[in-house]
């Protein structure tokens, strides 16, 4: 074979493969958004799961799904925050400093299940927090933390020294530096990564299954009492998300619509995942034009 | 090897400086000398100069006249400001910062509005009477010969404006702060030639109030705007003395060649 | 200096001297204000504000080091448990297919998780790892900008799909596919690798795009400037300086297989059979401790075993770390 008929046939296998990939991922996300779609009807957003009979919808699995994903980033983002500064702006380039990002590098390389157990024996054991939106929403934060804290990271280190030095020169401190300036000039790509941060923790289900729990208990929705036993916004009653939903009726399910129920969520998560795709894309680029404007 | 001892220092009375460095040295990373016991005094409402080839260490010199380089490097030294050495592990940097003001090479405004980039330090600082602010505002602005340039557009975004003007507003950012000195690196570096004119005029008319120190790469420049030059080489201040001696009349034959070959 | 010259100079210098004229503009508020000599050797809000800011970021990366620490250190003591307190032995529990906790310490050997473990993993990054490849290469070398970009976005929403979406996936149209071809229960390594074929394509390819990337143009314009081919230049030079980086997306790929829990646990059957084929069911560490944890009182011996396959999974994910960082290192000499 002469080395242009290599080339060529190189060319071909390459084609080849990414047209089975191409084939191969049109259709996985064909199948997931055509096989639920149609399930996915207002009375199925709307309407509680049922746990034998066909006809069940995810309205509470949803909105818990919502709750703890507001909760983890309320509790993550701060820790995140502070630890990125911390990496990005006080951290001196020495031992110290590459044992804390080895360790962060740890904690992101940890298997979901790993994280989930560790909750579990922390919070639902030791702390007695049973199985619980608390548990789950700080198991979640573990989960969340290290990418989290380096999409920061990233943020703030994409802002120009020379603003640091402005706000330095003029007699602010570090801290203050950062905090009025820093930050603010870095917050398109926080949001970024918040929201992509988000769409993970919405599709998560190893992490929550063994902290938050695999059932959901009575929810009523009119009782705005976070203290009380029944309220929605109880943060110690057990709760199952979406993702947990579709894990559950396929393997312990004994509802006859676990197919289509599963489909329906599949395709609710995924669309889910493509919104905060593509609105984490718009606000970033939106804030930035804002901050920049030329108006 | 070439004599990198001092050819001519200028001094004044003790009551004429504004600041005086002793014996300065500079060392990056503990081992890399960039700057030589270095004694220079400078004299206030006037504008000192430093000239001299890249690494030559002047930008090294005036970044730590108001501690700037201290994440960076060591300097081993005296700084006397009002008769205290300000080179020491007790003093507030911040509070100094705020006497001993700085302008960037690069304009770098804060992606804030105008008038914010002129209040955040001072609003940082407690000040939260709106009328004095304003005020202050615009007296910056005039100082900064900015003024009527921006004055319908106050609550635009700094950013929007030219290179030229931006400089002046970092310029008005810093004197907001009523400082006594205010450090210049290379403030014109990345300005077209009419901004850089209307820049000069600011700084002229500014000496009246303020004692300024101005790293310029830009001979001609210097010899406009400066009363006194301090020519640095190889991270030794070589020469300093009235502009006029040292463009017409160095002692040094370092210095001599820098003007010479400057000039062209 | 000649004497001409220096005559000339002086003209310039006295010619700029004097064009220094002076606009004078009134200065009220904004003239220097009187230093307080005081306020510079004491301690000001500014001060304060510093200490307290870098505390609180302290305080945050301290957190994360104390969460990473009990992470291992609770697994680990639980996990060593089974070894120190129950006494089983460590050799049995790494070489034994006799998987019954609830019946004593003699039958805690976790072998047939740990093969089934690694067969999928090592599985699946095999499959994955050429198309992927493909797939960079051609996002890098041969697409346009716009089609690069499409296929970029696609990948990072496949990132982005749940695992118990694959996994649900997985169990309705590859199980019952591999059942129809091969029979039995469809449940076994071949549905689970093939799962996680498709969970960790768009994780390698990723890595692999950002590491064709690093390779400078100017390789390829040399290369290409010598007359070779296309293949040529990226075999010999693209894919040869992107080696090690690729190799980091393998491993990261495996990393996420190795950890991926419950779409694996989803098709893989569950059962604690040593697979002596792809199609029969089977069981990995991560679907164990899913399935059983739950059956399980903390404390007893069936609790601990458990939490030894933890920490197996913890080791592990320690050991792909290290992995990454050696190749890491000797891709930099």
């Amino acid at each position: 074979m002469t080395e242009h008929q290599k080339d060529r046939f190189a060319t071909g296998v390459i084609y080849f493969l990414v047209g089975i990939v191409v084939i191969l991922l049109a259709g996985i996300l064909g199948n997931i958004l055509i096989n639920g779609l149609p399930h996915l009807s207002w009375h199925f957003l709307t309407s509680e799961s049922s746990d034998f009979q066909a006809g069940g919808g995810v309205r509470d699995q949803l909105f818990n799904s919502v709750y703890l994903l507001v909760l983890t980033t309320i509790i993550s983002l701060p820790i995140a925050l502070g630890a990125a500064i911390y990496l990005s702006e006080y951290a001196r380039d020495n031992w110290i400093t590459h044992l804390i990002r080895s360790t962060i590098e740890i904690l992101s390389s940890l298997p979901s299940i790993v994280v989930g157990l560790f909750g579990y024996l922390l919070f639902v054991v030791q702390f007695g927090f049973g199985f619980s939106i608390l548990s789950g929403a700080l198991a979640l934060t573990f989960f969340n933390l290290p990418i989290l804290t380096s999409n920061i990271e990233e943020s703030l280190k994409g802002v120009s020294a020379t603003q640091r030095e402005a706000g330095l020169a003029l007699g602010l401190s570090n801290w203050k530096t950062i905090r009025g300036i820093v930050v603010p000039a870095a917050l398109p790509g926080i949001i970024t990564g918040v929201v992509l941060s988000g769409g993970r923790i919405f599709g998560e289900a190893a992490t929550l299954i063994y902290t938050a729990g695999q059932s959901g208990s009575l929810v009523d929705y009119h009782n705005w009492n976070p203290l009380s036993p029944t309220s929605f916004l109880n943060v110690m009653r057990p709760a199952e998300t979406l993702a947990v939903h579709i894990w559950k009726v396929n393997t312990e399910g004994i509802i006859s619509d676990a197919t289509a129920v599963s489909a329906a969520t599949g395709a609710l998560l995924v669309l889910v995942v493509i919104i905060f795709n593509l609105s984490a894309r718009y606000f970033g680029n939106k804030l930035y034009q804002k901050l920049t404007a030329a108006k | 090897m070439e004599n990198l001892s001092p050819a001519f220092i200028t001094t004044f009375e003790a009551s004429e400086r504004a600041l005086t460095t002793e014996h300065l040295d500079v060392l990056y990373g503990g081992t890399i000398q960039k700057l030589f016991d270095t004694s220079l005094q400078f004299k206030k409402n006037s504008i000192t100069a430093l000239i001299g080839a890249s690494g030559s260490g002047k930008s090294t010199f005036l970044r730590s006249l108001n501690r700037m380089n201290d994440t960076v490097a060591t300097v081993n030294g005296k700084i006397m400001f009002h008769g205290l050495n300000v080179n020491q592990a007790n003093i507030n940097v911040y509070e100094l910062r705020k006497s001993i003001g700085m302008v960037f090479q690069k304009p770098n405004p804060f992606p804030k509005s105008i008038y914010d980039n002129i209040t955040y330090a001072l609003r940082a600082d407690g000040e939260k009477n709106q009328q004095k602010l304003a005020t202050i505002v615009e007296e910056s602005l005039r100082a900064a010969a900015l003024w009527d340039e921006v004055k319908d557009k106050l609550n635009q975004s700094a950013l929007a404006l030219s290179g030229g003007q931006q400089q002046r507003l970092c310029i008005a950012r810093a004197l907001a702060l009523r400082p006594e000195i205010i450090l210049l690196d290379e403030p014109a570096s990345a300005l077209d030639p009419v901004s850089t004119s209307k820049l000069e005029d600011t700084l002229k008319q500014l000496r009246e109030k303020y004692t300024m120190v101005m790293v310029t790469h830009n001979m001609q420049q210097a010899a406009r705007i400066s009363d006194y030059t301090a020519f640095f080489h190889l991270g030794h201040a070589i020469e300093y003395d009235t502009t006029t001696n040292i463009f017409t009349n160095p002692q040094g034959a370092i210095t001599e060649a820098y003007i010479q070959g400057s000039f062209g | 200096m000649s004497k001409k010259d220096t005559e000339n100079l002086k003209d310039v210098v006295n010619q700029a001297i004097d064009s220094q004229q002076v606009v004078h503009v009134k200065l009220k508020d904004i003239g220097q204000k009187d230093v307080d000599i005081d306020k510079l050797t004491r301690p000001s809000k500014e001060t304060h504000q510093e200490y307290w800011g870098r505390g609180l970021s302290y305080l945050a990366i301290g957190l994360i080091i104390l969460l990473v620490g009990s992470i291992i250190g609770f697994v680990g003591i639980h996990g060593l448990a089974t070894f120190f307190r129950d006494h089983v032995n460590l050799w049995q529990f790494l070489s034994s297919t006799d998987w019954d906790p609830t019946s004593g310490p003699n039958h805690v050997g976790a072998l047939v998780m740990i093969v089934t473990s690694f067969l999928v993993t090592l599985l699946s990054a095999l499959v994955a790892t050429p198309f992927a490849v493909a797939v960079a290469l051609f996002m890098t070398e041969y697409a346009s900008k716009k089609a690069a970009s499409f296929l970029q976005s696609i990948i990072e929403l496949l990132v982005g799909i749940p695992s118990v979406v694959y996994g649900f996936l997985g169990l309705t149209l590859v199980v019952p596919v591999i059942r129809a071809i091969f029979g039995g229960t469809g449940f076994g390594i071949l549905a689970g690798m093939l799962v996680l074929f498709v969970m960790v394509l768009p994780t390698i390819t990723s890595l692999t795009v950002d590491a064709l990337n690093a390779v400078p143009k100017h390789f390829r314009q040399a290369s290409a400037a010598l007359g070779a081919t296309h293949w040529q230049t990226i075999a010999r030079v693209v894919l040869k300086v992107a080696t090690p980086r690729i190799l980091t997306a393998v491993i990261f790929g495996m990393a996420r297989a190795f950890g991926e829990a419950l779409a694996v646990q989803m098709v893989i059957g569950n059962a604690v059979l040593m697979p002596y084929n792809l199609v029969t069911p089977s069981s990995t560490l991560t679907s164990q401790l899913t399935t059983q944890i739950g059956n399980t009182v903390m404390g007893t011996l069936a609790n601990n075993a458990l939490w030894s396959l933890a920490l197996l999974l913890l080791v592990m994910s320690l050991f792909f770390n290290i992995l990454v960082r050696m190749i890491g290192k000797k891709g930099a000499k």
